[in-house]
């Protein structure tokens, strides 16, 4: 790049990096607004998720961690930089990458095959964990049946389980997902427009699922889609970048451009909404699920048979429709409005892959 | 002028999946220099094959597109503004896509 080197005078202007004052910045901070080069860009990314890791207390020593890996751009960062501090700062971790196959052709055969590489590039062991295993279907064979509508409740609800499943295979003893600043600034705003106070309250915990089987946190909880995205660029980090080819994603899609177009106008506001769903404090009035665990599977549920289970009896009975709006039949027989409201939260969601 | 851009995060499948384009871009007007806001207009004309809402909003990028001009991120340059030079590399990198 010595062209771009040249002509360093332009690109930045005269100005020198906020925090070194020696080196040309290449980046300007969405959280800080501070202009910075990129060696210094590297340096706060990570030590601020050290921090984040510190603070929070997400790991203890000697425990094995599975990184939920999508070969996306987020979770590839997050395999990178965790098994960087891990050995910077002696964390002590047993690292493991684990990924979901859908089954879902031209999309996540090409995307598992960046983790493949990934597996390779970082020295992790990779664990793949497919529907078709655990199921007996692929999401091209529940999309053949049902069509085109719903299809993201089912993969959304199926890789949930799929990921502790595949933790448990793993034996591990946390799972870590590449769930950033924008996409809990957003998940927050979802659950508001909603109505959806079971989510909205836990949506901005950076560890989950303490009761459950495997706890699962989110290291990059205040770290901004953008700083990913570059670090990813200039680390020149190998990761697979196309949407899902089953995914219209219309109402997650509108609160994901309402988020940008505020961060246009004031970065902070990302952080900003977090905080908003960190402080606020549910009314004691309100009811929330009751936690038990299913009849069949032995899952976590609010339900006498969790949502995997009534979506898998419907396809596996040929009535792909079960679990889908109103609970009703088989397994489903509390027909309180609690149980209703927990299914419309569910079918609304148009694709699953940020479940909190 | 001789400009290398480079499509990414996705936005690549909006120009026939190719990835880099080395482009030739002639002065539009009598003004002798030519602006991000010109280079923009030119590539949703030119190169963008489909959905261009996916790339652009308005006479910008879409909120959530990162440009970078030579390496460097176009927020410090100007945006629209920053004044192009010959061999300059643009990149555009979606952030919009799966995690």
């Amino acid at each position: 790049m010595e062209a771009g080197e040249a002509k360093s005078k332009k690109a930045g202007g005269s100005r020198l990096c906020c925090i070194c004052n020696q080196r040309r910045p290449v980046l300007k901070r969405p959280k800080t607004l501070q202009q910075i080069c990129r060696e210094c860009f590297y340096e706060v990314f990570e030590e601020e998720i050290h921090q984040v890791i510190v603070g929070n207390r997400l790991f203890k020593s000697g425990e094995r961690v599975a990184i939920g890996a999508s070969g996306g751009k987020d979770s590839t960062v997050l395999a990178y930089v965790l098994s960087e501090l891990n050995r910077r700062h002696n964390y002590g971790l047993d690292l493991f990458l684990l990924s979901i196959d859908e089954g879902i052709t031209g999309y996540r055969d090409d995307s598992l095959e960046t983790v493949k590489r990934n597996e390779v590039q970082y020295g992790l062991p990779l664990q793949i964990v497919s529907y078709k295993d655990l199921y007996g279907w692929t999401m091209d064979e529940i999309v053949k049946m049902i069509g085109l509508k719903n299809n993201c409740t089912f993969c959304g609800v199926f890789r949930r389980q799929a990921l502790d499943r595949g933790a448990a295979l793993l034996k591990v003893d946390k799972l870590v997902t590449g769930h950033n600043a924008d996409d809990i600034a957003e998940t927050v705003l979802l659950n508001i427009l909603r109505g959806d106070i079971a989510r909205l309250s836990r949506c901005t915990s950076i560890t989950t699922g303490e009761d459950g089987p495997i706890p699962r946190c989110k290291p990059f909880k205040y770290t901004y889609e953008k700083e990913i995205v570059m670090y990813a660029y200039f680390k020149k980090l190998d990761y697979f970048s196309t949407e899902c080819i089953y995914s219209p994603n219309a109402y997650r899609g509108f609160a994901r451009e309402f988020i940008k177009d505020l961060e246009r106008l004031r970065p902070r506001a990302i952080l900003d909404i977090i905080k908003s769903g960190e402080d606020f404090r549910i009314a004691t009035t309100t009811k929330m699920p009751e936690q038990g665990t299913c009849e069949r599977c032995g899952y976590i549920s609010s339900q006498k048979w969790c949502k995997a289970c009534v979506l898998l009896e419907g396809l596996n009975r040929g009535l792909p429709k079960m679990g889908i709006g109103r609970p009703r039949g088989s397994g489903n027989d509390q027909k309180d409005t609690k149980a209703r409201s927990t299914a419309k939260s569910i079918e609304s969601k148009q694709c699953g892959s940020l479940e909190f | 002028m001789q400009f290398t851009l480079e499509f990414g995060g996705g936005l690549e499948l909006l120009c026939d999946s190719v990835k880099i384009h080395k482009v030739n871009i002639n002065l539009l007007n009598d003004s002798d220099i030519l602006t991000m806001k010109d280079l923009l207009s030119w590539v949703r004309t030119n190169l963008i094959k489909e959905r261009p809402e996916m790339f652009m909003k308005g006479d910008t990028v879409r909120p959530g597109v990162l440009v970078l001009v030579n390496d460097c991120d176009w927020e410090l340059s100007g945006q629209l503004d920053t004044t192009l030079e010959d061999k300059d590399v643009i990149v555009f990198i979606s952030t919009l896509h799966g995690g």
